[in-house]
């Protein structure tokens, strides 16, 4: 697998995952509108994977839905963050913001590429995303604006911190630090990110569902 | 709080009342707003404007009949008929000798 | 009823337009609040049965398309309560009275979903009956609900297609798929029978009679009936009730009478999954009751 494939699946694999999580609140948000708003957000990852997965697959010679559901749970490359399990509302905002955040650092990188179609595909993501930034922003406004928003959101980023580091390469984490430190206005601990290439028990689960109906007709069956 | 959204379908047409959303603030109201009225690509433009800053009216009183204002104020038919039948026009009006 | 009462009556039931601030009898309004609150309910409760199928969509663009549907069942209930709001009943409350069991929802939400068929069969003959009811809607003389039953209307003729497309796929697939849509049919069958309501007459029926409703219940059955049943037969797959046929006659469609008991016990908690939905609904809504709190807290 090349290096731009396995970029474009990472990319992929993480707004496919965190496109489902997402949608988990689907029905049960804390209010009606935040419901459809999280619908959104979930349709634009899920139309950014697919999209992204239509450039791998051109390279590899299959097609977006057979990257996106019958590769097994160990080939997938999503970043840890976005496995962990419908969180509670504060840590969905974290989870949110923190995703948003490092995203937008690392599409950054991707739009300068010299690869006309991968700098395409980031500038468009970018666009959208700018209006999932204005939706965590929005929210971690609100969350800091009452101790109980603040501790709550505190808690939650001290959680998800190792995780949300983990969704971008090395070289590029110090960019998410001065930019949650700054918005916080505090440090955050020193500590190990949880890296891509290591799943937990929560994607095998998520996996198994996801691919049930596909896996219950034979492979080319039209749906 | 509540807000008021209005839409316009297309470039030129008039903004018309599409419904309201409740959100905390205007931040808030204007996500939610695009989300109910826009998420589709179905609307070129929204306005919003808080509930409490729209004010209604809708009494318009007419005691004394002032319909000379308006087109249903004025009955020329029978006036018109004379007219013609004076100055001899009265098959010659185009659609018919009663026509206005 | 009094003079001004019957004079609102004779206004409504000539086409008259009734708008928020309006003064109306307290029958109607009553009347109003819980028939909008029931369809608010529905839209709501209508995401549960078919959240899940979102992960297990077999496709993207399947899957895309569910979470679209369902995201614009969302916004309607958003669009529904808002309307019974300005008429006085906050949305808290509706919820409330919702996860209680106080307040009802549509027989249909109560059953659970089991395969992929379920989807199509829901999405198709489901939104399908909704829309013959919400057309109707259209004429409501309460204006604000007539008004937003504009773009519901719009919003559910893609669903409809959706659940069409899905259907074809599967009906044009293997044998197995097929099989799956028949049998998703069985089951949904009766509950798609009862969902305009029992056959009371559009004379008798007091929604008609102030124009909340503009056609009676076996009026939108019939429709239903004249426009579905066609296209489920041109598929080759069979209706599950033998007694089902047009009388070419009398322009009427005949059918074994539905079980209207078990409709008034469905609707009223005991269907197969009204319990599950419910608890679902109130644990959730615990959960995140902290939220409202902080979002309408003045800032720090």
């Amino acid at each position: 697998m090349s290096k731009r494939t396995d970029l474009l699946l990472s990319i992929a694999d993480d707004e496919l995952i965190l496109g489902w999580r997402n949608s988990e609140w689907t029905g049960i948000a804390p209010f009606l509108e935040e419901d459809v708003a999280f619908s959104s957000i979930a349709q634009n990852e899920i139309g950014h994977a697919r999209a992204l997965y239509e450039l791998a697959a051109a390279e590899l010679g299959t097609t977006a839905d057979e990257l996106a559901f019958d590769r097994k749970p160990e080939e997938y490359r999503c970043a840890p963050l976005v496995e962990l399990r419908r969180l509670e509302w504060a840590r969905t905002i974290a989870r949110h913001w923190l995703y948003e955040t490092a995203d937008e650092i690392r599409l950054a990188t991707l739009k300068a590429s010299d690869d006309p179609e991968i700098a395409g595909i980031a500038t468009k993501m970018d666009r959208e995303e700018a209006y999932h930034r204005m939706h965590a922003e929005m929210w971690i406004d609100r969350l800091l604006s009452t101790d109980d928003g603040r501790s709550r959101l505190d808690e939650a980023v001290d959680e998800l911190w190792p995780y949300a580091l983990g969704v971008l390469d090395d070289e590029l984490r110090w960019k998410l630090r001065a930019r949650v430190e700054a918005r916080l206005g505090r440090t955050l601990p020193e500590i190990e990110a949880v890296p891509r290439g290591v799943h937990g028990a929560e994607l095998a689960e998520l996996w198994e569902e996801m691919t049930l109906v596909r896996r219950s007709a034979p492979p080319g069956s039209q749906w | 709080m509540i807000f008021e959204v209005f839409r316009q379908e297309r470039k030129g047409q008039p903004f018309q009342h599409a419904g309201s959303v409740v959100a905390p603030d205007e931040q808030f109201a204007e996500i939610y707003a695009r989300e109910q009225y826009g998420r589709r690509q179905e609307s070129v433009a929204l306005w919003l404007v808080a509930r409490d800053d729209v004010s209604e009216i809708a009494e318009f009183p007419d005691e004394f009949d002032l319909k000379y204002r308006r087109v249903d104020g004025y009955s020329i038919k029978t006036r018109l008929r004379e007219a013609r039948e004076r100055a001899g026009t009265l098959d010659m009006a185009p659609g018919g000798s009663d026509a206005a | 009823m009094d003079a001004r009462a019957n004079e609102f009556l004779e206004y409504v039931q000539s086409g008259g337009q009734v708008e928020t601030g309006d003064w109306m009898p307290d029958e109607y309004r009553a009347r109003l609040v819980k028939f909008i609150e029931m369809h608010g309910n529905s839209e709501l409760m209508g995401v549960l049965p078919e959240r899940d199928w979102i992960l297990r969509a077999p496709t993207l663009q399947r899957k895309l398309a569910l979470t679209a549907k369902i995201q614009d069942e969302v916004g309607h209930a958003q669009l529904i309560y808002r309307v019974v709001e300005d008429l006085g009943k906050p949305r808290g409350a509706c919820l409330d009275d919702l996860v209680s069991g106080k307040a009802k929802f549509h027989n249909v939400f109560h059953y659970p979903t089991k395969t992929w068929g379920d989807v199509g069969v829901i999405a198709w003959l489901v939104d399908a009956a909704a829309i013959v009811s919400q057309k109707a809607l259209l004429k409501c003389s309460y204006a604000p609900y007539a008004r937003i039953m504009k773009k519901i209307c719009w919003e559910e003729s893609f669903h409809i297609l959706h659940g069409r497309d899905v259907i074809l796929a599967m009906v044009t697939g293997t044998d197995e798929q097929f099989e799956l849509v028949q049998e998703a049919l069985d089951r949904w069958w009766e509950p798609l029978m009862h969902f305009h309501g029992n056959p009371i007459p559009a004379e008798d029926d007091p929604m008609f009679i102030w124009r909340i409703k503009s056609q009676g219940n076996e009026e939108a059955r019939q429709q239903f009936l004249d426009g579905y049943v066609p296209q489920i037969r041109e598929l080759g797959l069979v209706v599950p009730d033998p007694n089902l046929r047009k009388d070419e006659e009398r322009g009427v469609w005949l059918y074994t009478e539905p079980d209207w008991e078990k409709l008034r016990s469905v609707v009223t908690g005991h269907g197969p999954a009204s319990e599950e939905r419910l608890a679902f609904r109130r644990l959730s809504r615990q959960d995140v009751a902290w939220v409202e709190r902080v979002v309408l807290a003045e800032a720090a």
